[in-house]
Order: C-alpha cells, then structure tokens, then sequence
C-alpha cells in the first residue's frame, strides 16, 4: 500500500472557511458579548478573503486533492470548474457577510438575540432592543465551506456531505429574524422539511447510482453509463432522484414551492445569501453531475431535463408578473434564472464557461437588489410590499437610480451584466442545438422584463404616498455590498471579457 | 434471501416515508417520514454493497446515519421553537406566507 499524497494547497480554501468557523465558535464562548461584532465581522472577512487568495493561487490547477501513489482517489477534484466557481462563492458570500452584518438600518441589527425566547412574548419585545446573536457568522461560514465543497466534490457521498453542510446552517439562519419572527420560522420550518425531503432523495439516488455502477465516483459511473450489465432502470432511477434533490436546491419548477416563502420569511441579508450563493453552489453541482458523471447516459436524461428547464423559464416568469411583494418578485425571478441556467447544464461542455459567467454576474447583480430591499423601511420593519415604493425617485433619488439600474440588469438590457450574460449563454445554447429551449428561453425573457419594468416606472412615475417608507442611509457595510454590487453589474456590461476569458479557461472538468 | 427482497423492501419503505411526508400534518411525524426515507436508502446502500462485492456502500451508510442525526438535531430545534410560539406542530397551521 502506498502512502497517501495529499495536495494540501489545493484544500487550503476550504480548510480556512471551516477553520475560522470553529475559531468563531470559540469567540462566542471567550470574548465578552459588546465586543463579538467587530471581532466576528473581521474573523469572517479575513478568512473569506483568505479563501479567495487561496482559491486564486489555485488556478490553473487539474488533479485530485488525494492520491495513493499513481492512483487519484476523486472524491474531491480540484480542476476549472471547480475552483472558478469556489472563487464565486468565496466573492459573493464576502459581500453577503456584510450585509449579514450591517446594523445602523435597524438597532442591533436584523437578528434576534436570543432564538430560544418565545416569538412575541415580552421577553421577546424586551430583548428588541439587544444586538443581534453574532452565532450567524460562523452559521454562514460553515454554510460556505459547504458550498466551496459541493462545487469541487468528484463523489456523491462528499457530495451529499457537503449537500448537508450547506444547507443546514441555512435551516438555522432563515428562523433567525428579530421582527416578524413567526414568519421566520415558519420559513425556516418549510425549508427544513423541504430541504430533508429533498435529502432523502439524494441518498436514495446514490444508492441507485452505486448498485448500477459499483461505484460513487463520478467517473466511475460515466463509465458504467456505457458498460455496466445491470439492469438500467436502476440508472434511471437514480439518475431521476438525484435531479430532485439538486433541482430542489437550485429551485426549478415543480421543486420550486419553497423558494418564495423562505425568501420572503427569511431575513433579507441571509436571502441574499441564498440568491447568490446557494444558486452558484447548486448549479455548480448540477454542471459536475451531468458534465462527469452522466455524459454518457446523456440520451436518458435530456428529454425530461429539457422539459424542467422549459417548465422552470415560463412558470418563474408568469408568476413573477402578479407578485405584489419585492422579494416574492425576486423569488420568482430566481426561479426563471434557474431556469436558463438549465440551458447551460442540458447543453454540456461547451456552455460551462458561460454558465459560470452568468452565476457570477447574477449572484452580484441579486445580492445588491436585496441589500436595497433591506434598506427601505417603514418604521423598524421593511416595506416590502411593492405599493409603498411607489415615487421612492422623488424622495430618495440615489437609492431609485442603484434599484433601477439592478432592474434593468435583471431584465437584461444592453450595457449591463445581464445583458452579456445571457447574451452568452443563450449563444452557447443554440451552438450546442438547443434552439427550441433557447426560443422559451428569450420569449421568458421578455415576459419578465415586464415586473421589472413595472418596478421602474413605479419608481419613478408615480406619486410618494404621504407616509413614504424611509431609506436608511446605511453605514459603510451595506453601502460597500451595495457598491460592489452595482460596480459589477456596470462593469460586467461595458468589459466583460475579463471575467469571460477566466470562465472559458476554466471550462474544462478533469478529464479521468 | 436474496438481494431483491431487501430492495423490495427498501422500496417499500421509501415509498411509505414518502406518502407520509404528503399525508401527515404534524411536522414531528413528517419528520419521521424522512427519516424512514433515509433509512431506507441506507438499506439500500448496504444492499448493493454486498451485491456489488465492494465494501464503500456499509461506509456510506455510516455517513448517511452521522448526517441524519445533525438533521435531527437541526430539525427538533427548529419545529421546538414554532411549538413553543404557536402551541401547535402542525404544518397547515404554519400558514402566515401564504400569498
């Protein structure tokens, strides 16, 4: 037996992430309760930067993180993809954490103190008043590093710990709120049971997978796609299972119930978490899943993918046009990005590049949409409800021109990243024969452009209500989220063939 | 027996787990459900092991039962603190995001 090689630098990322979330861990037990923000706020700072760098030191790369002499064992399998897409999240979620940590909107900021006191007691109104748990910054760390995992994993059991890893802190973040905080449980509670049930799926999948292959390696099951003796309805089976669970995450119709509800329940720092993260770490699964391991069985799979994906454009674009609530709106128009991003997974290889492009321009473009939302308030709660931002151009000028310029990067007008982004992607898309797809794709499009535009004229054309809601002028953290944001939405519009030269170089998965 | 017993079976617990998260109304039971699911699966798991002569299916299911239990632990807190506020497990009664 040979020893075990271990590439050290390249797990690097994801041992800091999950290094500083135990160390925040240990902060919360030494360092007294007045002090934990800042050194909480920092620690995570450092560490996702860290992690960048890290990541970033690790480009080019094209191997396995273990190996036992000539053999590489795959279950965690650095290459392009992967670490274009940790470098993502590692980005976005830098951004997201100071969100998750701006405090000047409301006092003490957007978390509840003590989680375990009864929702609406006086303990409850009491505790109002107190800072928010600063639990949530290693919560979303560890949330993170799963993330980082699941793009990269080259087995599905790393991928379903990792699966889990992911998505478990973010059960504890969305029942986290300090206001409305029934409804945040609640939502908490449906993304919990959603979230197990789609587990259970995945676990049920693999099993399927394993019995058909003999393997849980990825590639191992390609192989077997073309090999294998055994009976291929086991393949099919869990090739079925295995979508539900990572459809569930990455909220394609009819796996999409959750999405609006935990969206709105949710707190709104940790739904852009959710928007821009999650989506990136997903869909970064879905890629390796069907681009490694199931190529080739592509024939099996295409016919009830494509009608997802259909399913997902035209379903999140008609529900998005009734929404009357800015982050349901959004929820809905997450879905329908799900949705062409699904062209990106059907047309394989060639369209890895741009899907990795379009997740990182949307995750940037959502995270500040959301980081708006949470800044206009009526009173301590936000005015979500699309009827109080109307004439919001009138009284707060600079906050309608930043929400009007994400809008129109949703919609996907020229000379912002939406445009680009889908510009490219829908060209992958009819490169690799998917014209019917790519025809729903635009027509969806259009249809969604309409509630974003409504928002714009909303904006702008009509009248403040007396009582308008404020905005809070916010402090640097989410000013910074917000700037990022709209800086990359304009830049990825005017020149984007920066990033889109990365994401082409880091197209290619390893190759077994 | 042979190995297509215990897949019937897995299949069949599956499938119940999965009937009861549709049916059932109180969050602890739903939870239960999915925890059958699981099981179900590691039955699986430990099935296709033996079938495929290799040994990873037995390890899998040792992680599958490690991470089910942390969902446990999740999912208890999470369903103890609606509890406490409502005084009811209920999932129909957790409707205040009804659009």
């Amino acid at each position: 037996m040979s020893e075990m090689h271990i590439d050290w630098a390249g797990l690097s990322p994801m041992i800091i992430v999950f290094a500083a979330a135990f160390v925040g861990l240990l902060f919360e037990a030494v360092v007294p309760k007045t002090k934990r923000l800042p050194v909480q706020v920092a620690l995570a700072i450092a560490a996702l930067a860290a992690a960048f760098i890290a990541v970033a030191a690790n480009a080019g790369k094209s191997a396995t993180a273990f190996s036992t002499g000539e053999t590489d064992i795959g279950s965690v399998v650095l290459d392009g993809p992967g670490l274009f897409l940790q470098g993502t999240i590692a980005i976005l979620a830098l951004i997201a954490v100071l969100l998750l940590a701006e405090q000047r909107t409301t006092k003490g900021g957007d978390f509840v103190n003590e989680a375990a006191v009864v929702a609406d007691s006086a303990a409850d109104v009491a505790q109002r008043r107190e800072p928010g748990a600063t639990e949530i910054f290693p919560l979303a760390l560890f949330a993170v590093g799963g993330m980082m995992m699941f793009v990269v994993s080259g087995d599905l059991l790393t991928m379903f710990v990792a699966l889990e890893m992911l998505s478990l802190p973010l059960y504890l973040l969305c029942g986290l709120a300090k206001r409305r905080r029934l409804i945040s449980q609640e939502a908490a509670l449906k993304y919990f049971l959603l979230g197990a049930f789609a587990s259970a799926f995945f676990v049920y999948g693999m099993a399927m997978l394993y019995g058909f292959a003999g393997t849980i390696d990825l590639n191992g099951i390609n192989q077997a796609g073309i090999s294998s003796g055994e009976p291929r309805i086991l393949l099919y089976i869990g090739v079925g299972m295995l979508a539900v669970a990572l459809l569930f995450k990455a909220a394609a119709v009819p796996f999409h119930m959750w999405t609006p509800d935990v969206y709105t329940g949710a707190p709104t720092p940790v739904t852009a978490l959710m928007a821009g993260c999650v989506k990136v770490a997903a869909f970064g699964g879905l890629l390796r899943v069907f681009n490694v391991g199931l190529e080739s069985s592509a024939w099996d799979w295409h016919m009830i993918l494509t009608v997802i994906a259909i399913a997902t454009m035209i379903g999140g674009a008609f529900f998005a046009v009734t929404q009357r609530n800015i982050k349901r709106l959004l929820a809905y128009s997450s879905i329908a990005n799900a949705g062409y991003l699904l062209i990106g997974v059907i047309a394989l290889g060639d369209a890895v590049g741009q899907t990795m492009f379009y997740l990182a321009a949307y995750g940037f473009t959502v995270i500040a949409a959301f980081a708006v939302v949470s800044l206009v308030r009526d009173g301590d709660n936000e005015a979500t409800d699309l009827s109080r931002w109307a004439g919001l151009g009138k009284n707060s000028p600079g906050t309608a021109v930043i929400f009007t310029i994400l809008m129109l990067a949703l919609a996907g007008i020229p000379f912002t990243s939406g445009f680009t982004a889908k510009f490219g992607l829908f060209s992958a898309g009819v490169e690799a024969g998917e014209v019917g797809l790519v025809v729903v794709g635009v027509i969806s499009s259009a249809i969604l452009a309409f509630p974003y535009l409504r928002v714009v004229v909303l904006l702008w054309l009509n009248e403040p209500a007396p009582d308008a809601p404020t905005v809070n002028l916010p402090s640097p953290m989410a000013g910074t989220v917000v700037a990022a944001g709209v800086a990359a939405t304009i830049l990825l519009g005017v020149a984007p063939g920066f990033l889109l030269d990365i994401a082409s170089q880091a197209s290619t998965y390893m190759a077994n | 027996m042979s190995p297509e017993h215990y897949l019937i079976l897995s299949a069949a617990l599956f499938t119940i787990g999965a009937i009861g998260v549709m049916v059932r109304r109180n969050s602890i039971v739903v939870f239960m459900c999915i925890e059958l699911m699981l099981n179900a699966g590691n039955l699986a798991l430990v099935t296709f092991s033996r079938t495929t002569g290799t040994i990873d299916g037995q390890i899998m299911a040792f992680f599958v039962m490690a991470v089910a239990a942390a969902e446990v632990v999740i999912g208890l807190a999470i369903i103890m603190a609606i509890y406490r506020s409502r005084r009811s497990a209920s999932v129909d009664d957790a409707n205040l995001l009804k659009a």
